[in-house]
């Protein structure tokens, strides 16, 4: 027998997520399941009853009748007291928990004997988990969010422009928290075109800014922040005075502000102060993504989008449930990786299996009894994190000298052929000695010709420096001139004229001897990496 | 056996000077390999003066004019601007080529060796060629050197008939070498040399005249060329093997540096050298259709410093005009910060930037920019499209997009770094003024094209400042 999948429509206040989609239920019917969706579950996440009928799913007309029919609930917001009286018992549930935040729930459906799989206790640092992190899905679309609404509320262009009717500086936009939220925002933010600069006490994720398009900006203290399952801790007082600097200098800089600091289990950092606030230039936007927690600004009013000093400040609680379709459809997958791991039989039956880390984390309560928390699984990977460079080493080119394209057969072979006349005329008519000098002569062509075009291009200048250097060599000519020789002397040798031509061919050579050389390692000398 | 040690030290010589060259495949070995250059002449000149050759009279002539020589070189190359490097090698050309022409004179006039038959003819022959292209060497060079100080206008004179008149030159030249061999007495022979030489000297004068400033670095990779082979051409005069080694080499290297020149430009060597641009002369080419039309958009230093402070990867493509502004070190000023920044920061050099090769790697360097981030043109360019800012400092055809896109522009064919492929494009110039091709830019009208009107130098100062400000 298969088990029966209920769809709630989500009954806290503001909320229009829901915890599965027409798309995804057709695939959870594949998988052996029957699938029953409360009347109206996906109205405000624009899915209509009937779509969910025609992906194959049967509509329960009110909450009881649908909690009376499932076997396995998904569901987003953590059940009320009056859900869970309305629970089977035996039968499991899917849901976003905080069973840290929430004991009093948790002896509620501990009570009630039911199983239950806290997706928020999800361990992350596993890789296999991440296709079910529900966690990272909906921050990513808050951190989208966040940007939409700092745009909605900001007068101006994100993107720099230099238009016709004149030129308008791109925003300047400093997000306060890199996780998976505050990296969806960088992207966001940097693909509008804006100036974004981001900072986070975990220092390993600061090439995962600069890769978004993002502007690392360290505080001015040594601390490492990073704690378990991917989330900050709380940092010493000596770098909180050091951080504050630093969030006061950014407000006096930037247009906007995403805060996204929070702290597992506490109330969020208060990181931007009244007088922070008012240092802002006027128009400029904060959106507080923690207001939920009690916000990282401490003139956030939760749920509400406030002026203060000028400075708009955005509040909401509810940025995911602002993109509806969005974050439902993602939810619904996660959800579904899920299933597909309790189910691997695919005969619509689930087991928990406790041997298995990713499930084991998950699940807070098994079959009434309490298992959270979990045995601790591992440290957080933080170098494996970090060895991720943004920047990919520069592939070294190996630059391509001398392939031009072939000479045609036609001018190769007329080549040929005046090299092969000229050869018979000089092999014909030419002295012996000669004939030695010609071939010394055409061999050092060949020698200069493969060793020149193995000359990188960015030292041609010093080539032919040193080339001209080299080719006073004639000085040797001169040299032999300049003395006469000691005996054979010929009659009417005029010595004196021979002397001054040579004395003056060898101060020319010099001057480009030493010259020539000087020069070039001079030249050389500037060259370095 | 003293004569035989000669030889042996000139093989070492030369193998020293083979692997000088070789040394400069890397900048990492370049240094060595310029001390083998020094190594190798120390040998060759030492194993010449204690040779068979060199009696003891020679020597204090030999040592005073080589402390001359020598402390002028040093002198030139210890004061040299980096700017003025073509000048300074264009200048040693010279000198090659007239020490070329003097060792030719005295070695016709020194009857000491007599010689008869085919052996006197060629020997002469040799003379008469290797005087010859010392003077074309020593007369272009001179020219080429008046032409890059800027005491010359950089504008091909063009002479009408004038490959007429190189016609009859080379004629004048065929005659008089026969006229010199059926001389008797070194005195009829003289004469006919002479006459030779003033027709090299003037030839020389002729063709590097009539070359445009941008096709300078083939003229003087060119000369550097010719040099070499005056070199070998002595060599040949005076049977040694050592010269007619190092001036083959220096002459391929000089070849080859001209052909990769013409390649860069796509020109044809001979229409290089037979002057002037093409054969629509170097007046300025104005198309009647296709003429790119629209507004420039003008751009200041603070937008050209904001541009810059929100890129992600940066290509400057430096040109002549860097050189003449000097401000390759401003240039590395803003590239350092950039750097700092996180900025990639990479420089694109087209193979003829400048007045010689190579020429603007020299002067990065000596503003210290070190030389990985100085790139070839074919190794940079697939790479603008994803560059945010290129920035043109005083380059104008080697980045003009109509030798790619308009074949009937002079330049049709001629690689260039796409510049505009990037998501912006800054080219910094003085003016509106076309460049040494007389060919208007299509890149200047482009949409995301800024112009950043002034002086190189003082301008990248002010982006300097608003950057760091």
């Amino acid at each position: 027998m298969s088990l029966t999948i209920g769809i709630p429509r989500e009954t806290f206040a503001g909320e229009k997520r829901v915890a599965s989609v027409p798309e995804v239920v057709e695939k959870l019917i594949k998988l052996g399941f029957a699938v029953v969706v409360e009347s109206g579950a996906g109205d405000l996440a624009n899915f209509a009853d009937a779509t969910y009928q025609a992906a194959g799913a049967s509509i329960a007309a009110d909450a009881a009748s649908l909690w009376a029919a499932a076997d396995l609930i998904f569901k987003v917001r953590a059940p009320s007291p009056a859900e869970v009286g309305l629970m089977k018992e035996g039968s499991t549930l899917i849901s976003f928990i905080w069973p840290a935040q929430n004991p009093e729930l948790m002896q509620l459906l501990a009570d009630r004997k039911v199983t239950v799989l806290a997706i928020d206790a999800l361990p992350r640092q596993l890789s296999r988990a991440q296709k079910m992190d529900a966690l990272t899905s909906q921050a990513g679309v808050a951190g989208y969010r966040a940007v939409i609404e700092a745009a909605n509320a900001f007068g101006r262009f994100f993107n720099g422009q230099i238009t016709a009717a004149g030129k308008v500086p791109p925003a300047k936009v400093f997000i306060a928290g890199a996780g998976v939220a505050g990296l969806a925002a960088i992207g966001t933010a940097a693909g509008l075109g804006a100036i974004v600069r981001a900072n986070d006490t975990r220092a390993e994720v600061a090439d995962q800014v600069v890769s978004l398009g993002g502007e690392f900006v360290k505080v001015d203290y040594e601390e490492e922040g990073s704690g378990g399952g991917g989330y900050a801790k709380v940092m010493s007082e000596g770098f909180q005075q050091a951080q504050r600097e630093m969030y006061a200098k950014q407000a006096r800089e930037v247009d906007i502000i995403i805060t996204t600091a929070l702290i597992p289990g506490k109330p969020a950092p208060k990181l931007i102060t009244a007088e922070m606030v008012q240092t802002m230039k006027p128009g400029s936007v904060i959106v507080d993504m923690a207001a939920e927690q009690g916000g990282n600004c401490e003139l956030t009013e939760p749920g509400h989008a406030v002026v203060k000093h000028g400075v708009t400040i955005v509040g909401y609680t509810d940025l995911v449930s602002r993109l509806a379709r969005q974050s439902s459809t993602l939810y619904a997958t996660n959800l579904f990786r899920l299933t597909e791991e309790l189910c691997k039989t695919k005969d619509g039956n689930i087991n928990v299996n406790m041997d298995d880390d990713a499930i084991r984390g998950l699940t807070v309560i098994k079959e009434g009894g309490i298992t959270w928390p979990p045995p601790p699984l591992k440290v957080a990977a933080a170098p494996a994190q970090a060895a991720k460079s943004a920047t990919p080493a520069p592939l070294a080119k190996k630059s391509v000298h001398g392939t031009g394209a072939p000479a045609s057969a036609g001018t190769l072979s007329l080549m040929f052929g005046c090299a092969a006349l000229l050869f018979v005329l000089i092999g014909a008519y030419a002295p012996t000695a000669f004939i030695g000098h010609f071939t010394v002569f055409v061999l050092a062509c060949f020698v200069g010709y493969m060793v020149v075009w193995n000359v990188t291009p960015a030292l041609h200048t010093p080539l032919m420096s040193v080339t001209n250097a080299i080719s006073s060599i004639i000085a040797i000519g001169a040299l032999v001139q300049i003395a006469p020789p000691l005996e054979g002397v010929a009659e009417g040798r005029p010595t004196t004229w021979i002397l001054g031509l040579a004395a003056f061919a060898l101060v020319l050579t010099s001057i480009n001897m030493f010259g020539g050389f000087a020069v070039t390692r001079r030249m050389l000398a500037m060259f370095r990496k | 056996m003293l004569a035989n040690l000669a030889n042996v030290s000139y093989i070492g010589a030369t193998i020293l000077f083979i692997l000088s060259l070789g040394g400069l495949s890397n900048p990492e070995t370049s240094r060595r390999g310029n001390l083998y250059g020094i190594i190798g002449m120390t040998i060759a000149v030492l194993a010449t003066v204690f040779g068979p050759r060199v009696t003891a009279a020679g020597i204090p002539w030999i040592i005073g004019t080589m402390v001359i020589g020598g402390s002028i070189g040093l002198y030139a190359a210890r004061t040299v601007q980096m700017t003025q490097m073509p000048e300074l090698v264009a200048l040693m050309h010279s000198l090659v080529g007239l020490a070329a022409m003097l060792v030719g004179f005295a070695s016709y006039i020194d009857t000491s060796t007599v010689l008869s038959g085919a052996e006197k003819a060629v020997h002469e022959l040799e003379i008469y060629i290797g005087i010859y292209i010392g003077a074309v060497t020593f007369s272009g060079s001179i020219i080429a050197f008046g032409k890059l100080s800027g005491k010359i206008g950089g504008k091909p004179m063009l002479l009408p008939a004038r490959h007429l008149l190189n016609l009859i030159g080379a004629l004048l030249v065929i005659y008089f070498a026969y006229d010199f061999m059926q001389a008797h007495t070194p005195i009829d022979g003289t004469l006919a040399l002479v006459v030779m030489t003033v027709v090299g000297l003037l030839f020389g004068i002729h063709m590097v005249m009539a070359i445009g400033g941008a096709d300078m670095p083939v003229v003087v990779s060119m000369l550097n060329s010719y040099s070499g082979w005056a070199a070998a051409a002595t060599g040949f005069m005076l049977s040694n093997d050592l010269l007619i080694v190092v001036g083959a080499l220096v002459g391929s290297s000089g070849a080859i540096l001209s052909y990769i020149m013409c390649r860069a430009m796509n020109r044809n060597f001979l229409s290089v050298i037979a002057g002037g641009f093409g054969t629509a002369g170097g007046t300025v080419v104005k198309k009647a259709d296709g003429e790119p039309v629209g507004e420039v958009t003008p751009i200041s230093a603070t937008e050209t410093a904001e541009l810059l402070g929100s890129a992600k990867s940066v290509i400057i493509v430096p040109g002549y005009g860097m050189a003449v502004a000097q401000a390759q070190h401003t240039v590395y000023e803003i590239t350092k910060f950039l750097r700092e920044k996180g900025v990639n920061v990479r420089f694109g050099i087209h193979p003829v930037a400048g007045r010689m090769p190579g020429h603007m790697n020299v002067l990065l360097a000596e503003a210290k920019v070190p030389y990985d981030i100085v790139m070839e043109m074919d190794e940079l360019n697939e790479d603008f499209p994803t560059t945010d800012v290129s920035i043109v400092i005083g380059a104008n055809d080697i980045v003009n997009p109509a030798a790619e896109d308009d074949p009937t522009s002079p330049i049709a064919g001629m690689p260039v770094l796409q510049v505009w492929k990037a998501k912006t494009s800054i080219v910094m110039k003085r003016s509106m003024a076309s460049g040494y091709a007389g060919v208007d830019n299509p890149l200047f009208y482009k949409e995301n094209n800024r112009m950043l009107f002034g002086d190189a130098k003082k301008m990248l100062d002010e982006v300097l400042v608003a950057l760091k400000g």
